[in-house]
């Protein structure tokens, strides 16, 4: 319901059911983190398709792979930072080389991990992801469009990296009326003077930003991009030629993410000054999620704060 | 196939070998002659496959974990009738079907794209589990290098098998003693593999895998092992047959210059009337 709070790992476990329910070649892999990517909510349903690794991402990726060969549809499931990284080389030469159909579910993604620190704060798998030729990356905002990103994963035939979120976030799309389209990017606000696009969680915190820059008589555009790549490149120039100012706003590096996506874009299609809010260059940290969050700039009061000293 | 048959075929995969990597003017002849035996006897009387429905669904599946050593894979595919010999000449050429490594979306017959180390087993299981929890009857083969095992991956790989009992799993390791570097055992040695794999719960048998009289005893014998995954080390010969590459590191991966390949060929072909 448009308001809760629920963590989008929550619903890629509950989209898994749901489309279990539909598709008997649904299967689903974890390397001992059921519990937490909440694929555990799959295998209580479903405990003859929901396939145990262990602590080996690697061969995870490769059985997902050789299962996939075999007419079964593989979630390989793990934090981003094992499945983006740990695996990326599986991922890039087991799954992507031969395009096989696999969806990679990627919970624990960026800072918000919160207490756990650096070590499992990934802000580089959207970069490390969408550098493999044929990869679809989606970054969903909310349960409504997590679970509808799940759905249209399956449904793509190809690999498909999914990110989710460890922390609960506001729902901010209505389930009734939301159509989720790969590659189709969602204006949300609309606004004459500057415009924001957001990925993930960021882009509740970044509606949140405009309506201060509203009261300051700044008229934002919010645009809410969840796939990254193939990213939609007709509504980041419309924007550009709109507004003439554009910012990213994304849980993740500013190196090689949703910022660089819309530099490239825009370098080469319509240049317009562009300032990437994000995890600038560094580590994160250990801490709650949102005090992290507030630290980093990246909720609505930090957002806000960075966008009007780089008008 | 009886064994003459056989030998004769490995003969003929040798010379795919040497001239597919000699007109590419690169590749891995070295691991390539010392599986061709392995090889024969998979494409010729192991596996159920067919040349004319390559993506059957029942068919059998065989994971090169060792890609580098797809010059005696291709040699064996073209051989058996997956594409025409003639493009063994195009290895490697921009453009090729053949590609480096074996490519499972342009090459027919190839069920999976490998060649970074360490990778294709894990794949290999996947195809195993997939029939185990599909209820289908086809086994899956699997061939890893010895200086390949080096790779953790191999053995979560192995670990994930043994634990779940893939018994319609074999791995295959051309234990060869060769790698880039020189020998497995002074760079990094993995042995004892077979106390290693029966660690990791696997059946062991280990065997001459140039000699075809052993690999069949050996192949049976994992055919009927049931309630484990079964491991043949295949002690070999690297660039067995061809008389200056047997044993020797430096033909890893190098081409022939012309006066090698044709001593190549001619000692090749004296192997095949001496079989006639």
């Amino acid at each position: 319901m448009l308001g809760d709070k629920i963590a989008t790992r929550d619903s890629y476990g509950n989209a898994l059911v749901e489309l279990g329910k539909e598709h008997d070649n649904l299967i689903v892999l974890d390397a001992d983190l059921a519990a937490a990517t909440k694929t555990g909510i799959f295998k209580k349903a479903f405990p003859d398709r929901h396939i145990d690794c262990g602590i080996a991402e690697a061969n995870m990726a490769g059985i997902a792979a050789g299962m996939s060969t075999c007419g079964y549809v593989p979630f390989m499931s793990s934090f981003a930072m094992f499945a983006a990284g740990r695996a990326f080389e599986q991922v890039r030469n087991s799954i992507c080389y031969p395009h096989l159909n696999v969806k990679i579910g990627a919970t624990h993604a960026g800072i918000s991990v919160g207490e756990d620190g650096a070590t499992h704060q990934c802000n580089e798998d959207i970069s490390l992801m969408r550098t493999i030729p044929g990869m679809v990356v989606i970054n969903p905002c909310d349960d409504v469009e997590a679970r509808a990103a799940v759905r249209a994963a399956y449904e793509y035939e190809g690999p498909c990296y999914l990110r989710f979120g460890r922390l609960a976030v506001p729902v901010i799309n209505d389930e009734a009326s939301y159509k989720f389209e790969i590659g189709k990017g969602v204006e949300l606000r609309k606004g004459k003077d500057i415009t924001i696009i957001a990925t993930g969680l960021c882009v509740s915190e970044s509606l949140a930003a405009a309506q201060r820059l509203s009261a300051d008589g700044i008229d934002a555009q919010v645009i809410n991009i969840h796939t990254i790549k193939p990213i939609d490149e007709t509504l980041v120039v419309e924007a550009a030629k709109a507004t003439g100012r554009i910012f990213t706003v994304e849980e993740h590096s500013i190196i090689g993410g949703l910022g660089s996506a819309v530099a490239e874009v825009l370098s080469e299609q319509c240049p317009t000054r562009l300032t990437r809010l994000g995890v600038k260059d560094t580590f994160g940290e250990s801490g709650p999620a949102l005090e992290l969050l507030h630290k980093y700039e990246l909720d609505a009061e930090g957002i806000y704060r960075q966008i009007k000293e780089n008008l | 196939m009886d064994m003459l048959s056989l030998k004769k075929t490995a003969n003929e995969i040798r010379k795919g070998i040497v001239t597919s990597v000699h007109s590419a003017k690169s590749g891995h002849p070295g691991g390539s002659l010392s599986a061709a035996d392995i090889f024969t006897y998979l494409y010729f009387e192991e596996m159920n496959v067919d040349p004319a429905n390559p993506k059957d669904e029942n068919r059998d599946r065989f994971v090169l974990s060792k890609g580098h050593t797809a010059p005696g894979y291709y040699s064996a595919l073209a051989l058996k009738g997956f594409f025409p010999k003639e493009e063994l000449k195009n290895l490697r050429h921009v453009g090729a079907m053949l590609q480096g490594h074996p490519d499972m979306k342009h090459i027919p017959g190839v069920d999976m794209s490998s060649g970074s180390l360490g990778q294709g087993l894990s794949t290999a299981v996947g195809m195993a589990l997939a029939a185990k929890m599909g209820g289908k009857s086809y086994r899956t083969y699997c061939l890893c290098g010895d200086g390949e095992i080096q790779e953790g991956q191999i053995w979560e790989a192995a670990m994930f098998a043994g634990h779940r009992k893939l018994d319609n799993l074999l791995v295959i390791v051309d234990n060869n003693n060769l790698q880039i570097d020189g020998t497995v055992e002074d760079v990094c040695s993995p042995y004892p593999l077979d106390e290693k794999f029966k660690a990791f719960n696997f059946h062991v048998i280990t065997i001459n895998g140039n000699d075809f009289n052993e690999i069949d005893k050996a192949f049976k014998e994992a055919k009927e092992t049931k309630g484990m995954p079964t491991a043949i080390i295949a002690n070999t010969v690297k660039g067995k047959g061809v008389s200056f590459m047997e044993n020797q590191a430096g033909w890893h991966g190098k081409a022939t210059n012309e006066k090698e390949y044709t001593q190549a060929m001619e000692e090749l072909g004296k192997a095949g009337d001496a079989l006639c």
